[in-house]
């Protein structure tokens, strides 16, 4: 009990610090429109709705990096990462509770990508893509937040998260758009697989991430 | 020599020389490991000499 | 190592009267196993570093997923190799090995950026440790991927993977798959051996300096 009230803790602390200081979400709500108005101007005339899909994929894995970067920003400029580490509480509290606040900001952005993306190429979303996007989202952000828990610790830091984050980010854009293009339970099957593995590995080595 | 043929071969040679790459980096490392031990031999005959030479 | 060469070396002659582009398959086939032979042992280095705490488990699980790399970057080339004489494309994306090493090769290149951008200590061998773990997740479910991938880019099934092999070629196959294990083995002791003597030295600098 008290390791989830630990979590929804910690996860309510970042929703409350993003409240206040709004660093991330107006960010990446900019970046990802911006990015379709872009993808608009890069899709040939009369492009196949397919390769819309695709685009919306582009768009989604960016702006879930552009937020994951900022992820421990906070904690590294307070330097209280440290601090965290040292209550006392299970330290995957720490990551659970910031994939959980990472989540909350991709599935906002995503409340308004999607209706523009529908509103700019008119691609017609269906249930099967909403599945899709949001067994996508628990990928992106268990395996994101740990990644940029590694990224924080390192020099390179910004530059250092896409290079960790992308290879592993090809199994969840071919699944999410397999979900959307080409239907099907496999695809959803092979998201909700890749949701469980990384899901487990992460909770149980996101300590050794955080301690010495 | 058909074209196929070149292709194979190509491809152990591309291997071949690979090994051949990795083995000269390690002997190179290997001179200048060597000549570190060198160094620190005289290093540390150098050390010991002082002490040495009153027992002596 | 001059024992493994010289297998290879002996043994390439022989396969050399059984048609001609399977012969890059001894070649291609055992240096992608063995790269993910060494993967394996990367990762499971850095389960025994992250679980035992054991000393060195660090430097031998890097040092294997170095030797990983350099056949994973092999595989690639053979295996573009192989496409050209068998397609006639320098690259085949309908190729799901070759799609899996490509990803597996910018995964593991990753890696040394983070390896080389973090300071040297305990830190570092649990971020590395991590991430090879990552790793060894990462190549079923990823395998998984690609294949259902191509499902929808390339409709089509490429049928020429999986030649029926006789009992001579598998004889071949496995001594040139023993060869090249042998060979990767050995290049792994000697590159240990010389991070452990460099790092003993630096020891010895500092205690005579």
């Amino acid at each position: 009990m008290s390791y989830l009230s630990d979590v929804a803790a910690l996860a309510r602390k970042d929703l409350r610090l993003e409240l206040r200081a709004r660093d991330t979400l107006p960010a990446m709500l900019l970046f990802v429109i911006s990015t379709l108005v872009v993808f608009h101007f890069t899709l040939p005339q009369g492009g196949s709705r397919l390769a819309a899909f695709g685009l919306l994929w582009v768009a989604l894995v960016f702006t879930a990096l552009l937020g994951l970067t900022r992820a421990f920003a906070a904690e590294r400029e307070g330097e209280v990462l440290d601090g965290l580490v040292l209550a006392p509480s299970d330290r995957s509290a720490i990551w659970l509770g910031k994939a959980i606040a990472m989540l909350v900001f991709l599935v906002a952005a995503e409340a308004v990508a999607l209706p523009a993306f529908a509103l700019f190429f008119d691609p017609g979303i269906d249930g099967r893509t909403l599945l899709g996007v949001a067994l996508a989202d628990l990928g992106i952000c268990t395996v994101g937040t740990l990644l940029a828990g590694m990224a924080a610790a390192s020099r390179a830091r910004e530059l250092l998260l896409p290079l960790l984050f992308l290879p592993l980010a090809i199994p969840i854009v071919i699944g999410g758009v397999g979900t959307s293009v080409a239907g099907g339970g496999r695809y959803v099957e092979l998201l909700v697989l890749y949701d469980a593995i990384f899901a487990i590995i992460c909770w149980a080595s996101f300590e050794y991430v955080v301690t010495e | 020599m058909t074209a196929a043929e070149k292709y194979v071969a190509a491809a152990y040679l591309v291997v071949f020389a690979t090994v051949l790459a990795y083995v000269l980096i390690i002997s190179l490392k290997l001179v200048r490991l060597e000549r570190e031990v060198a160094e620190l031999t005289e290093l540390a005959r150098a050390r010991l000499a002082p002490e040495a030479a009153p027992v002596g | 190592m001059v024992a493994a060469v010289a297998m290879i070396a002996f043994f390439a002659p022989e396969d050399a009267d059984q048609g001609l582009s399977q012969k890059i398959f001894y070649f291609h086939v055992p240096i992608a196993l063995t790269a993910y032979a060494c993967f394996g042992w990367g990762a499971w280095k850095a389960l025994l570093h992250l679980w035992k705490r054991r000393p060195g488990a660090d430097l031998e699980s890097y040092v294997a997923v170095h030797q990983g790399v350099i056949f994973g970057a092999l595989t690639l080339v053979t295996g573009s190799i192989w496409a050209k004489i068998s397609w006639g494309v320098w690259w085949a994306w309908s190729s799901n090995q070759l799609v899996l090493f490509l990803v597996l090769f910018l995964f593991y290149a990753a890696y040394f950026m983070l390896r080389f951008s973090v300071e040297p200590g305990p830190r570092r061998a649990n971020l590395s440790a991590v991430y090879a773990l990552f790793g060894v997740a990462l190549i079923p479910v990823s395998f998984l991927a690609i294949r259902l991938a191509n499902d929808f880019i390339h409709p089509t099934v490429f049928t020429s993977h999986g030649p029926q092999m006789s009992g001579r070629m598998f004889a071949t196959f496995c001594v040139s798959w023993a060869a090249m294990l042998l060979l990767v083995g050995t290049l792994y002791h000697v590159e240990l051996a010389g991070k452990r003597l460099d790092s003993r030295l630096r020891e010895l600098r500092e205690l005579l300096a």
